[in-house]
């Protein structure tokens, strides 16, 4: 039955490449926040040198995808999961980026006792770490249902941030020793906000794959906080 | 130019059926199927070329601007033969010169005694692409030219003669990527005045020249839609399974 069985092969490896470089920077971002809690400088630095590795994953893939399109002449279902996939790893690609960025500020802030624990913005990493595992199983799977839930949780990102710059500010205020730390935290909240409309374009993209329809899952994705 | 609910049959064998379409004017159409599914006999149903076989019957109603052109008191089959032109396969010139050739339809249908034939012979060519190739050998026997260019001749030969639609059957199937790219380019040109019809098996090539695509299985029509939908995002699985290659 099969025909197209090389084809196949090619399309099929480059899902797993995708889900390979989905899981190395789910894996940089979880460090990168782990380097920051704990202040953790190797942690951290190997946190900046797996940037290479995901910058060389997303040259791959998208090198394979390249190559599919001119010698495959891949039409309907295969043309979308290949259209998805190179938009896709931009997106995975620029949380690698946010990763070594939290990486630097735990490197900056090692030698500091923080003012406060960072519940807050644990508890956003964690929220993105949750999106991005259903954002690549509901790549895997096709699962629209799991892609939704994707950008459902982007609206509890946007809503911790807001609450997380409000009381940053307040300390800020109230305390001018503070600002070099609380200016730091909150770029890592910044950071990981824009990590989480990264992962709602993987899931937008995962309903295009499927549906053929390029939609605005969620319109409210854009962080509206800072306004 | 539209068909309604047409089946038809050779002998007991139901090679069309039921199929409704109406094709855009001024647009190309694509129609695309595994073979034998009954694309070329879908196509001749427009010029009546079907009805030469014998033991072929056609039920349902095929149109052009809304005349039956199975009515004969309404219709000339010579003259809706004009009208609609037929493009081939393999390219057929006529053994003669590239002149006589382009100059026989206009001559049979008396259209050389209202425009001089010279100019009516060099307009075709030169929208069939074909003119600087052969303006200074006219006289020479068309079976000297390449296949490309007997292709692009019998195409000459059918936009001499003024239709309104050209049938395509496979144009390009015999040609070379650049004499194809060429008709190709041709077509896009050629549309702006007349309703193409192209059948082919090459699906880059429906997908390139193409602003609408019909998919034909097994003598039914199972999607037809703009050719971005089909090729994007086609709705019927069957289609789908055709156009990635995937078919059982
Ligand atoms: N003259 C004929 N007499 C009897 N049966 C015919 C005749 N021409 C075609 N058929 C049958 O009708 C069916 C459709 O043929 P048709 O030529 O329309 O297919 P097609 O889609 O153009 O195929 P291909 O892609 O191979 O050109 C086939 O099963 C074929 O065997
Ligand atoms: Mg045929």
């Amino acid at each position: 039955m099969e025909i197209r069985r090389s084809f196949e092969t090619q399309l099929q490896s480059l899902k797993e490449n995708l889900m390979e470089m989905g899981q190395f920077v789910r894996r940089m971002l979880q460090k990168a926040m782990q380097a920051l809690v704990e202040q953790d400088i190797p942690l951290a630095q190997e946190v900046i040198s797996d940037d290479d590795v995901a910058d060389a994953m997303d040259i791959n893939i998208e090198t394979k995808c390249i190559r599919l399109i001119a010698l495959q002449q891949p039409m309907a279902g295969d043309l979308r999961v290949i259209g998805t996939v190179i938009k896709v790893i931009a997106d995975l690609e620029r949380v690698g980026d946010y990763s070594v960025d939290i990486a630097k500020t735990a490197i900056r802030l090692a030698g500091e006792k923080y003012f406060k624990p960072l519940e807050l913005i644990s508890k956003m990493a964690n929220i993105v770490d949750d999106m991005i595992g259903k954002a690549l199983t509901a790549f895997l799977e096709k699962d629209l249902q799991l892609a939704q839930e994707v950008c459902n949780e982007d609206d509890e990102i946007d809503h911790i941030y807001k609450n997380l710059f409000d009381e940053l500010l307040d300390y800020m205020r109230k305390d001018p020793n503070l600002i070099y730390q609380a200016t730091y935290f909150l770029f890592v909240a910044r950071y990981l906000e824009r990590c989480a409309d990264h992962i709602v374009n993987v899931a937008e993209r995962v309903n295009y794959m499927v549906t053929g329809q390029l939609l605005q899952l969620a319109p409210s994705h854009r962080s509206t906080a800072e306004e | 130019m539209e068909t309604q609910n047409v089946n038809f049959y050779y002998g007991d064998n139901q090679v069309l059926k039921n199929i409704t379409i109406k094709i855009p004017a001024n647009r190309i159409t694509a129609i695309i199927g595994p073979s034998g599914c009954g694309k070329s006999t879908f196509l001749r149903l427009f010029n009546r070329m079907n009805d030469i076989l014998e033991g072929a019957r056609l039920e349902g109603k095929v149109l052009i601007d809304g005349v039956d052109i199975y009515d004969d008191k309404a219709i000339d089959v010579a003259m809706l033969r004009r009208r609609v032109g037929m493009v081939f396969q393999r390219p057929n010139p006529f053994p003669m010169s590239i002149f006589d050739n382009v100059a026989y339809g206009p001559r049979i249908h008396g259209l050389h005694k209202k425009k001089n034939l010279k100019e009516i012979v060099e307009n075709a060519l030169r929208q069939a692409a074909l003119w600087d190739e052969v303006k200074d050998k006219l006289y020479n026997s068309a079976m000297e030219l390449s296949g490309g260019q007997q292709q692009r001749l019998c195409i000459a030969r059918c936009l001499a003669v003024e239709p309104e639609v050209i049938l395509m059957d496979e144009p390009a199937s015999a040609l070379d990527p650049i004499s194809t790219l060429r008709i190709e380019e041709l077509m896009q040109e050629l549309k702006e005045k007349y309703t193409i019809v192209i059948v082919t098996h090459n699906m880059q090539e429906a997908a390139r020249v193409s602003d609408y695509t019909g998919f034909i299985y097994r003598g039914e029509l199972i999607e037809f839609a703009p050719t971005v939908d089909i090729f994007e995002h086609p709705q019927n699985k069957l289609t789908e399974e055709y156009i990635t290659g995937r078919f059982g």
